[in-house]
């Protein structure tokens, strides 16, 4: 505590100044974090409880010959072991993919990539479940994998999915959005066309916490209650009750406290549907939790796409049109998140933060023979994609032009007079005023300054680089006109309750994993109602005690639920309006609201605060006609439109001329992401999301070799940042609310990861410009920064 | 969670218990001191010793002593003891250079001189720094000590002169007046092993000429030290062109494999680029007048 003490004092720490709805305020969960009181799903042991482990495979494409588990039934400690063949016995061989693919539970034909779920044991506990694993015996009869993405539509490539009727090649889906002709008629005529091929490799969240479940089935009375590492319990419980057979209202679907999702514990693993299995088998609860390496290597890794990207300019530099085709590697099920008309989920916004007059892309998913999914990793559904591909495809415009890379972008960005602006493939940006972030990401960054060093530095051969990107994300899914993810649609419910003293509930459904819901959306309640946050208690993670909604992921918390909030708060300022004027012995349109309290116009000491309000409700207050005895309201927000929050990022990077190291020395981000709730958990957000960014730049990635083995399976192997490899983040931003969300505010959790790699590789690539390069792919480890200084820049896949 | 195959532990009181226990237990046991190479080798299942002998009790083993010409190091002091050393950062700046890229500070807390020699990774920063500082090591089996030299201690990736029924139990260092020495590495990110790293130490005479050098480089295919490079040191005046000449001999003298840290002639570079630069500091730190300038990395 001492050390403590001699810090600044922290405004946001002090109950005094501490504001009654939005502003800086310490996070409410935290306390519980800080003293290692959190509540995983790891942490929760019930009265006879089992463990399960996974066999899993060790090679990449397979037939599968025969798995013997005669040895490990053996096993004294062990009470299940569960195949591919007992499965296919309850029909739950293969569930459903979020993608409407189907997944293999448990491998009853082939294995389909290294890692992949082949058996299942239910053991004592999980060191023995761990021993039996080595006792089970499993025949493969290898085949040759489809690893290459460029070479899985060949002619004659391994039929990975040929399980699925009719099936002759590893085509999942071709996918476009906006008009190839017009397109290409703007290329035709344009001045200047670049073309470059940019590589976004598999990444993968990698959340401290690995996924995993304890599921406890009541023979008895039928009721199924799941602990889960999940971001979406309810629609986890829908699709488990579609599933496995089990009645909607007999699932309880538990989320506790989350260690990081990421997207990564949007879908249904494997694993979790073995434990619910297992707990049914042997009449017991049963914790699975995946080890570090099962979950680099089997659950839901991000990117993957090889995207050919042009563009087209005067040589001006107005630029006209963007176009690009796009490989997708989907792996060997196609268990990618994404709303269901979007196969490519939003990478159609890769129109980016330019005004244009043409755009066209093309998406074709294949599978190849690696772990599956591609929901992930703070993508806000493929939209990190979209704004690398531009924002790079910009900075080698700019290269071609001769022209300042910042200059570049200011002249061609969509002006605040346009919006709402519709883009060329079909969206409409909400707000925006981008011109001013700039600017002052600019200004923060020193940029002209910056130039005038690196002019310098290149004068005596060292190597500097100042990368910029502007980027404009699509979030919030989403008006359930158009986005439905396997036929639910894209809103969220909240509900609130104002007990009779004054105090307050709110109940979501969404899911928090780190965020600080607990707070936000305390604050959004205390804002519309006058209620101090600290006496709002915020419920979520558990389907018996919240509304029905989609959950956590994209960056659609505040935008739907948050919404949601707003609403409900306000159908309950309402109704205390007319208790109020009931109590007051006045008529409902001669009560003013001011924070928390309706008073009587013209006479400010005539009022009632929300308490009292509350206690007259409950009470013996003679009611209104049509009023119940209540401060309770429920909302389920179904969004007009998606929110576009945008930002502006300057990177400044220092290459070591004889090593390739690169160092982050710099990063400025300028985020619009609306109103601002909380700054101090947007600045977080942000925070994180920078590092995200600077790893994937920098380090992160999944590699594979030719026979499928994965080669990112450890954190020896897959690495991510550490304070050592980032900066002092310096954060600026702008307002410019969301017009059609009712508090303004338009989602802030994934901006940075998406804006941040191509600010780093931008300045990568900015500090190697000196000896000719143009691109280079991520991850910009020292030797691939090496070999593009020779000239050698080389895909990483 | 990873979780380890079954195995038994037993902590020792004194070497001498050590020594029996490890007697006793035959050819499964392995020692744990520091374990941070041993264990996650454990829980992935690559390593399965029945037994688990703990020598973490051995106060007798944490030890930095300055004894006339030799710096004397028990072979239980940890990574965070040698840097947190005034005196090894004055006498051997080395291990300071090499310590502050040695994994991180859990690690370091944890890790042991004794236990990263008797690993031998082939990417372990002090088994170079040891060549370079041309260290002595003490093995101790139940018929008592024999002190051997790096070259000696060395036999292969994983494979030291410390029988399975001996310990290492201390690690000298001459102490040299007018020497300096340094190491750098490379690495994609703090705490991962080296894409490549590069020691060397060298000795001065009254004159300004070199009267001794060595050279050793990490996780490139080097066993022992880089003769024919810190031979043609010897006798010249430091300067730029001669740490070049060294550089690519040290080069030429590597054999390294690709793998996801990089490829062969990256790493080759690194050997060459990465000698040249230790090689300045070394002659820096050993008194050596300003360097003959020559544009270099």
């Amino acid at each position: 505590m001492t050390a403590v003490e001699h810090r600044p004092a922290n405004p946001a720490a002090t109950s005094a100044d501490r504001p009654i709805g939005f502003g800086r305020i310490q996070r409410k969960e935290d306390p519980r974090f800080v003293r290692g009181k959190g509540r995983y799903v790891d942490d929760i042991v019930l009265p006879g409880m089992l463990h399960g482990a996974i066999l899993r495979s060790p090679v990449a494409h397979a037939r599968l010959v025969s798995v013997d588990t005669t040895e490990a039934l053996a096993h004294p400690k062990v009470h299940a072991v569960i195949t591919g063949r007992d499965l296919e016995g309850l029909n739950l061989a293969w569930a459903p993919t979020l993608s409407a693919d189907v997944q293999a539970v448990l491998a009853t034909d082939k294995v389909r990539f290294q890692g992949q779920e082949v058996a299942f044991v239910v053991a004592e506990d999980r060191y023995a479940a761990r021993d039996a694993l080595e006792l089970i015996d499993v025949e493969y009869e290898e085949l040759p994998p489809v690893i290459d993405a460029r070479r899985a539509l060949d002619p004659g490539a391994p039929v990975i999915r040929d399980d699925l009727a009719g099936r002759t090649d590893n085509h999942v889906f071709d996918w476009e959005a906006g008009d190839a002709a017009e397109t290409d008629a703007v290329f035709a005529a344009a001045e200047v066309v670049v073309a470059q091929e940019v590589v976004y490799p598999r990444v993968h969240p990698a959340p401290m916490e690995t996924c995993g479940a304890l599921a406890d089935y009541d023979p008895v009375d039928g009721t199924l209650t799941l602990y889960e590492t999940t971001q979406a319990p309810h629609a986890h419980r829908t699709l488990f009750a579609m599933v496995a057979g089990i009645p909607e209202h007999k699932i309880r679907v538990i989320s506790p406290d989350i260690g990081g999702g990421f997207g990564n514990k949007v879908g249904i693993y494997p694993g979790y549907i073995l434990a619910v299995v297992g707990s049914i088998v042997t009449g017991r609860p049963v914790k699975w939790m995946e080890d570090r390496s099962e979950n680099l290597m089997s659950t839901s890794f991000a990117r993957d796409y090889i995207m050919r990207g042009e563009i087209a300019a005067t040589r001006e530099g107005r630029i006209l049109a963007v176009r690009t085709h796009v490989l997708a590697d989907h792996g060997a099920f196609n268990a990618t998140a994404q709303p269901t008309k979007y196969p490519a989920g939003f990478f159609s916004i890769f129109t980016g933060s330019y005004d244009l007059q043409a755009a066209h892309c093309a998406v074709t998913g294949v599978y190849t023979n690696k772990a599956p999914g591609g929901v992930a990793y703070a993508c806000s559904f493929r939209v990190t994609e979209a704004v690398y591909l531009v924002e790079r495809m910009v900075d080698v415009l700019a290269a071609e032009l001769g022209m300042d890379p910042a200059e570049l972008r200011l002249r061609n960005f969509i002006r605040p007079e346009q919006f709402p602006y519709r883009n060329k493939t079909g969206w409409e940006y909400d707000s925006g005023d981008y011109e001013p972030a700039m600017r002052k990401a600019l200004e923060m960054a020193g940029y002209d300054e910056l130039r005038r060093e690196q002019a310098e530095k290149r004068a005596r051969g060292e190597l500097m680089g100042i990368g910029v990107s502007f980027f404009t994300e699509t979030v919030g899914a989403g008006p359930r006109k158009h986005m439905d993810i396997l036929g639910l649609g894209m809103n969220d419910g909240a509900e609130v309750r104002v007990h009779p003293t004054g105090k307050a509930v709110v109940r979501l459904s969404v899911q928090t994993q780190g965020q600080g819901h607990e707070t936000t959306f305390a604050q959004i309640l205390a804002e519309e109602l006058g209620i101090p946050p600290e006496d709002i208690d915020v419920v979520h993670g558990d389907t018996d005690r919240t509304p029905f909604g989609l959950g956590t992921y994209g960056s659609r918390s505040t935008p739907v639920s948050g919404g949601a909030v707003a609403l409900a708060a306000r159908k309950v300022r309402d109704k205390a309006r007319a208790i109020a004027a009931a109590m007051l012995e006045t008529r409902p349109e001669d009560l003013e609201w001011e924070k928390g309290r309706w008073y009587v116009q013209g006479d400010p000491s005539a009022g009632r605060t929300i308490a009292e309000i509350a206690l007259g409700a409950h009470g013996t207050v003679a009611l209104p006609e049509g009023v119940d005895g209540n401060l309770d309201a429920e909302v389920t927000y179904d969004p007009p439109n998606l929110t576009f929050p945008f930002g502006a990022y300057v990177c400044v990077v220092d290459v070591d001329r004889g090593t390739g190291k690169v160092r982050v020395r710099r990063f400025v981000a300028v985020d619009d992401c609306g109103t601002r709730i909380n700054p101090m958990i947007i600045e977080g957000q942000v925070h994180g999301g920078l590092a995200d960014g600077v790893g994937m730049a920098l380090m992160e990635f999944i590699g594979f070799d030719e026979q499928g083995n994965c080669l990112g399976g450890s954190f020896m192997d897959y690495l991510i940042p550490t304070a050592m490899e980032v900066p002092d983040w310096e954060t600026g931003h702008t307002v410019t609310p969301s017009p059609h969300h009712p508090i303004g505010a338009k989602g802030i959790g994934e901006s940075a990861t998406v804006g941040s790699p191509p600010a780093v590789v931008n300045a990568v690539v900015d500090a190697l410009a000196p000896l000719g390069v143009r691109h280079m792919d991520m991850p910009c480890t020292p030797a691939r920064v090496w070999a593009a200084m020779q000239g050698r820049a080389t895909p990483p896949i | 969670m990873q979780v380890p195959a079954p195995f038994e532990y037993a902590r020792a009181t004194s070497v001498a218990d050590a020594l029996e226990l490890l007697e006793r237990h035959g050819p499964e046991a392995r020692v744990l001191a520091g374990g941070h190479s041993l264990l996650p080798m454990m829980k992935l299942r690559l390593a399965r010793p029945d037994w688990l002998i703990d020598l973490g009790d051995l106060a007798e083993l944490r030890h930095l002593i300055r004894d006339g010409d030799w710096l004397r190091v028990g072979a239980l002091t940890t990574h965070a003891d040698l840097l947190a050393s005034a005196q090894v950062g004055r006498l051997l700046p080395i291990v300071h250079d090499a310590e502050r890229v040695i994994a991180d500070p859990v690690v370091r807390n944890r890790g042991t001189i004794g236990g990263s020699l008797g690993q031998a990774d082939p990417a372990e920063d002090l088994s170079t720094v040891c060549d370079v500082l041309r260290a002595r090591v003490v093995i101790t089996g139940r018929a008592g000590e024999r002190v051997i030299g790096m070259e000696e201690f060395h036999r292969g990736p994983y494979e030291t002169a410390c029988e399975q029924h001996e310990l290492i139990t201390e690690v000298r260092f001459p102490v040299r007046p007018r020497s300096g020495s340094a190491y750098e590495k490379v690495e994609r990110r703090v705490g991962d092993w080296a894409v490549a790293a590069a020691g060397a130490a060298l000795v001065l005479a009254d004159d300004g000429t070199i009267a001794d050098a060595s050279i050793g480089l990490t996780a490139l295919g080097l066993s022992g030290l880089a003769t024919d490079a810190a031979a043609v040191l010897l006798g010249t005046h430091p300067s730029e062109e001669v740490f070049a000449e060294a550089g690519r001999l040290a080069a030429a003298a590597s054999s390294p494999v690709e793998d996801q840290r990089g490829p062969v002639d990256y790493k080759r570079h690194l050997a060459e680029e990465l000698t040249r630069r230790v090689l300045r500091s070394a002659a820096e730190r050993a008194g050596a007048g300003a360097l003959t300038a020559v544009q270099g990395g």
